[in-house]
């Protein structure tokens, strides 16, 4: 698959995309807007392109950063329990500050996503099985437990289905002024390219990298970092999209392989295109309604990922 | 301290909570709490013991202690089942107002799915354990994602009648349904008896138990059958506890200092029983029913899981 025919798919799904909608907003009207019709495009339309793209990007690059630097192909912030930690981060944060604002949801989401990140990655260090298949069932594991906490916390305090609303991945909640909020990611998203190349080297192993000169801890921050706040951010603006940090880099890396600054591109451009895709089936499916996105990922993405792993040898994933 | 003796301690802990559980505060019309007390037990027993049971022979077929059989995705389609139930029927049909009914479907889809997953599964050669495991997962993630789409959709008072029944509660435990799950764990538990002995060879690991003549995968297919039940049985009866299995068997290991399943199976059980009678005296009294056993236990197990992975010098 080269770029070239990425970007074009990109593009049309895209217009696709800003078109599809319950008013009537048609391409031939472009030049001849009424108020209410550019109203529609600029307050929902054009930020849920923006907030599908972004989320759909840097979810994968997350993804992709944290294959490489826990070298294996199957933890992702899904399998990784950062998803969950940066869940119970919210809620804490609107337990404590009731009227949190979003900078605030976000700091506190982070510092959790973060500290869940590193004890997984601890979790990694203390296992001496390091087969394939069982370091993900750690996670999710892993993952259950931060679950487990957050529900207690619910229970106490009614927030049950309040928490399953707001965790549950949709964009059709997405206006002005709720997403902004998401462009956090598009500079982090850039070091993540700038640091390609130390994060691909940082793949190699603790020793190999210092033996080539890597200041292996200080990448291995840099790279953690960046996936938490961007999992932080796309959770409180979005919710939680499932598996798409574990099924994009992996389809990548079956025909691009595992050089990172070669995959980025692609692997974010997959990634918006897929998220793109799934945003417009839920959308056609039940017209006027629509279904959220994680759960149209959830079924795409899981029988995607149960595919991969039943032909990892062939592709030797 | 010998196996035997650590083991009667703890039938004697065991015996005393029930005993403070049955007659602690007994006053007033005691025809009538008597015999709701007794049913409360017999639940709790049925349940501790069903899950004890079952994490140990899981535990042994994994050949690890970090993992419990609810990782097989029985619980999220337990949630599932119910919030399918009252997304769909409505919170007033027969389906959830007869618990009944409610128990024989949730028992018979939880098993019905695990055994398709088996089957699946072991009908090609990689039957990776593992693989199977992270499988179970990966539907249980899908099912939680179904799960929580409908609980968004379902109007918060109906919802209120949905959450009841997804956190383990034995505050309403139906008599009928104790006694059916009495007969479903004593088939099972004969059923079990005679790949008894396999257990402490299976323990060894897999290669290990093969040269020693185990039929292997035949015994292991039977054994997670054995466990799937046990759950689902569970399950049914009073609602997902997660992690209660992992907390109650590694205590066991940790107290026991031994790998003879004859006394784990014991000890763990036991546990399990005083986890689960203690945490129902402590909503009872404590938390004046503001939470439920599930979630504490959840709570309680998932922090111990926490410092078993991180425990220094250890590795798993």
């Amino acid at each position: 698959m080269k770029i070239r025919y990425l970007v074009i798919s990109l593009i049309i799904l895209s217009v696709a995309s800003i078109f599809l909608g319950v008013s009537n907003v048609s391409i031939l009207d472009m030049f001849s807007l009424t108020a209410d019709q550019k109203q529609v495009l600029l307050v929902s339309r054009v930020p849920r392109l923006a907030s599908i793209l972004i989320a759909g990007m840097s979810m994968s690059i997350c993804g992709l950063i944290m294959q490489q630097l826990s070298r294996n192909k199957f933890v992702s912030p899904t399998t990784a329990g950062t998803l969950d930690a940066a869940k119970l981060g919210i809620l804490v944060s609107i337990m404590i500050f009731t009227s949190a604002s979003p900078l605030q949801k976000m700091a506190i989401s982070f510092l959790f996503a973060l500290a869940g990140t590193f004890v997984f990655m601890k979790i990694l260090d203390h296992v001496k099985f390091k087969d394939a298949v069982f370091i993900p069932l750690v996670g999710l594991m892993f993952g259950n437990i931060i679950g487990s906490i957050s529900s207690f916390i619910g229970y106490r305090y009614d927030l049950i289905q309040n928490m399953a609303s707001w965790m549950l991945g949709d964009f059709s909640m997405v206006i002005s002024g709720r997403y902004e909020l998401m462009y956090v990611s598009i500079p982090l998203l850039i070091i993540a390219y700038l640091y390609a190349n130390k994060f691909t080297i940082a793949g190699m192993g603790e020793d190999f990298s210092k033996n080539l000169g890597l200041n292996y801890r200080t990448v291995v921050n840099i790279g953690l970092i960046i996936v938490a706040l961007i999992t932080a951010a796309v959770v409180l603006s979005v919710g939680v999209i499932p598996f798409l940090g574990l099924i994009i880099p992996n389809i990548v890396t079956i025909y691009q392989g595992d050089h990172l600054k070669k995959s980025l591109l692609h692997t974010a451009l997959l990634g918006a295109n897929f998220v793109l895709v799934c945003d417009i089936i839920g959308r056609i499916i039940i017209y006027p309604y629509e279904i959220p996105i994680s759960l149209t990922v959830g079924v795409i993405g899981s029988a995607i990922f149960i595919y991969l792993l039943l032909r990892r040898k062939k592709y030797g994933l | 301290m010998g196996y035997k003796k650590k083991t009667l301690i703890l039938a004697i802990i065991a015996i005393v909570c029930m005993a403070l559980f049955i007659f602690y505060d007994l006053h007033g019309n005691i025809g009538y709490i008597l015999p709701r007390r007794i049913l409360k037990l017999l639940a709790i027993v049925i349940t501790g013991g069903g899950i004890a049971f079952a994490t140990v022979i899981f535990m042994t077929i994994t050949n690890n202690r970090i993992l419990t059989p609810s990782v097989m995705g029985l619980d999220s389609l337990y949630l599932l089942i119910q919030t399918m139930i009252v997304f769909v029927f409505g919170s007033k049909s027969l389906i959830m107002t007869d618990s009944k009914i409610n128990y024989l479907v949730s028992l018979v889809a939880m098993i019905l799915f695990a055994l398709v997953l088996f089957r699946l599964l072991f009908k090609g050669e990689k039957n990776n354990i593992y693989f199977l495991l992270l499988i179970g997962m990966i539907m249980g993630t899908f099912f939680s994602s179904f799960t929580s789409f409908m609980q968004v959709l379902i109007d918060p008072n109906e919802f209120m009648i949905a959450q009841d029944k997804m956190f383990a509660s034995i505050n309403n435990v139906n008599s009928s349904l104790v006694y059916l799950s009495l007969v479903v764990v004593a088939i099972v538990v004969i059923y079990f008896i005679r790949f008894y002995k396999y257990l402490d060879v299976i323990a060894l690991g897999k290669d290990e138990a093969i040269n020693l003549g185990v039929p292997y995968d035949f015994v292991v297919k039977r054994l997670l059958i054995v466990v799937t039940v046990l759950i689902s049985v569970a399950t049914a009866l009073i609602g997902p506890i997660t992690f209660l299995g992992l907390l109650v068997v590694n205590l066991a290991y940790q107290f026991m200092r031994t790998f003879r399943h004859s006394y784990i199976i014991a000890c763990s059980i036991l546990i399990s029983i005083i986890a689960l009678v203690g945490g129902q005296f402590i909503v009872e009294k404590v938390f004046v029913f503001q939470a439920t056993v599930g979630t504490i236990i959840n709570f309680v197990g998932g922090i111990y899981f926490l410092y078993l992975l991180l425990k220094e010098n250890q590795s798993w």
